[in-house]
């Protein structure tokens, strides 16, 4: 029951055209060591379902992005994610705007095999006017008008928890799940990295059994990844403000990015943990 | 003008504290819910202030997924905890009911339609804002109110560019009202448009007027927005806002 995996593995089973479901919220908890290394594959026109953040920005800053299905993209405490606005202004993705509650009515319906799920939240909106793939459907009971969610159905997903086993169980630490065990029930196959693997008999050393959130019947691979979710909140629930800041004036000038994207992003995890490091030190 | 304060008797009332206790007045009668005021920290202040006050039975969050035991100070730890409101809870929540959510829109009409989503057109915006949240769910299901700390005609428009929160001509359960650094507006005319209800202490009507880009319903009699009691000074000042951070949004 071994599905431990390599970094490269995971994002090296990812194919163009494919729809790719991302855990975590905004700037917190995302697999940002898998997203950067799936930046640096030829894979491209993806689909994106995701509570977008920083991992729609740099998929959308290396071109990966065909399509995002998302209620926003935010880095949380910078309101606005630079490379998705620069990616729309340009007219370079599509964006399916959903609410948030919509959205993850979407991922519940995926999880369980639901055609849809129903809701009065979008109804009236332009979520739902000016969406013409969006269909309403009629309480059977009362005859309320409700908004039938289309199941988000991925083929790929990845998410980030603080601690996992071998066979792929996980565990997360802080005060908010996110959606991940969705996402993983969710996708045909979901790939989790963790800031460090334990055996399964310390897994509850490390949290409450209620934190066990994703189990490895929904799990095709693992890795080991410490600090993968930086520059978002990761093992202490932090999110490494002064680098975010460095990400976002970085993206303000395409001469700034690719001096960012030269120093951090063209190498592989290791090489991005080193250098920030070295910025670190420098500031 | 919106940066100056006023002085009553020897105590000198900012805009800011001003604004604070009007978003705290939004509350009152709301019992016992939970306010979601993430807006800003103008109305998470004012949540925090009424529940401190006239609104005990409120619940307020540090921010993050806790229900704080107290009203706890902006900024600050959350101290010790009564509950769990993570992500997910918020949006079951928000088609439960018990809670009231504060919207800050860039684009805001005369109905209370609210935009957060982007500027320009869908296919390609001249700006891409956030996207549309929660608020569609928030205004077809919950009581919403808007934070409003600049009121200008660029953020009052005759029709906003996409409709994220809907308004009181598309279904919205209920839009309380609206705070600005200049006033407090609100729906209660027999259409649901927009009425000037009380003008902040040293704002004129006609400067009201003018910030707004559509027309404005007035009353015979537009009241000021009342002052802070004391107490409630005493509370921003010394527990509830020590670091003065409501100066940030509405300048003093």
């Amino acid at each position: 029951m071994g599905r431990l995996m390599t970094v490269e593995e995971i994002v090296g089973s990812v194919e163009s055209g494919m729809t790719l479901g991302i855990g975590g919220w905004g700037s917190r908890r995302k697999p940002m060591a898998l997203v950067r290394a799936l930046c640096n594959t030829p894979v491209r026109d993806l689909t994106v379902i995701s509570y977008g953040g920083a991992d729609v920005g740099l998929l959308c800053a290396a071109g990966k992005i065909r399509k995002l299905v998302a209620p926003f993209a935010t880095l949380d405490s910078v309101a606005l994610e630079p490379h998705f606005r620069q990616a729309r202004q340009n007219g370079a993705i599509e964006f399916e705007e959903y609410d948030e509650g919509m959205f993850m009515f979407g991922l519940y319906a995926a999880a369980h095999g639901l055609p849809f799920l129903p809701t009065p939240a979008g109804l009236g909106s332009d979520v739902q006017m000016k969406n013409p793939a969006l269909k309403t459907v009629t309480d059977p009971y009362g005859g309320e008008e409700l908004i039938a969610v289309p199941a988000l159905r991925m083929d790929v997903a990845f998410v980030h928890l603080q601690r996992a086993d071998a066979r792929g169980n996980a565990l997360y630490l802080g005060g908010d799940p996110y959606f991940d065990d969705l996402y993983t029930k969710a996708a045909d196959r979901a790939y989790v990295s963790c800031e460090k693997l334990v055996d399964t008999g310390d897994l509850l050393k490390e949290g409450p059994v209620q934190a066990l959130l994703v189990s490895r019947a929904q799990v095709a691979g693992v890795v080991e990844t410490p600090n993968g979710s930086h520059f978002t909140t990761g093992d202490d629930d932090r999110r490494d403000e002064a680098f975010q800041r460095h990400y976002v004036e970085a993206a303000a000038t395409p001469e700034g990015w690719a001096a960012f994207r030269a120093r951090f992003l063209d190498g592989d995890e290791a090489a991005y943990q080193a250098a920030v490091r070295t910025w670190r030190d420098e500031q | 003008m919106a940066g100056t304060g006023v002085v009553t008797g020897e105590v000198s009332v900012t805009r800011a504290e001003v604004c604070a206790v009007a978003c705290a007045e939004m509350f009152r009668g709301d019992g016992e819910i939970v306010a979601a005021a993430v807006a800003g920290m103008t109305p998470a202040l004012g949540a925090r202030l009424a529940r401190a006050t006239f609104e005990p039975g409120l619940l307020t969050t540090d921010g993050g997924p806790h229900l704080t035991a107290e009203p706890v100070p902006l900024g600050a730890p959350a101290g010790e905890i009564e509950g769990w409101l993570p992500f997910r809870e918020h949006l079951w929540l928000v088609l439960n009911g018990r809670r009231h959510v504060w919207l800050g829109p860039s684009q805001i009409d005369a109905f209370g339609n609210c935009n957060i989503s982007h500027i320009g057109e869908a296919d390609r915006p001249k700006s891409q804002l956030l996207g549309s949240r929660g608020a569609p769910g928030n205004t077809r299901l919950n009581p919403t109110s808007f934070w409003i700390p600049r009121h200008s005609p660029r953020v009052f428009v005759e029709k906003v560019d996409y409709v994220s929160g809907v308004g009181t001509d598309r279904g919205a359960f209920q839009l309380r009202g609206v705070v600005t650094n200049l006033a407090v507006l609100d729906f209660a005319t027999p259409e649901g448009r927009m009425r000037l209800r009380s003008v902040h202490p040293g704002v004129t009507v006609p400067e009201v007027v003018e910030a707004t880009g559509f027309p404005l319903t007035l009353p015979d009699e537009v009241p000021e927005t009342r002052l802070p009691t004391p107490e409630e000074l005493h509370l921003i000042r010394t527990t509830l806002d020590p670091k003065a951070l409501r100066d940030r949004e509405v300048r003093p």
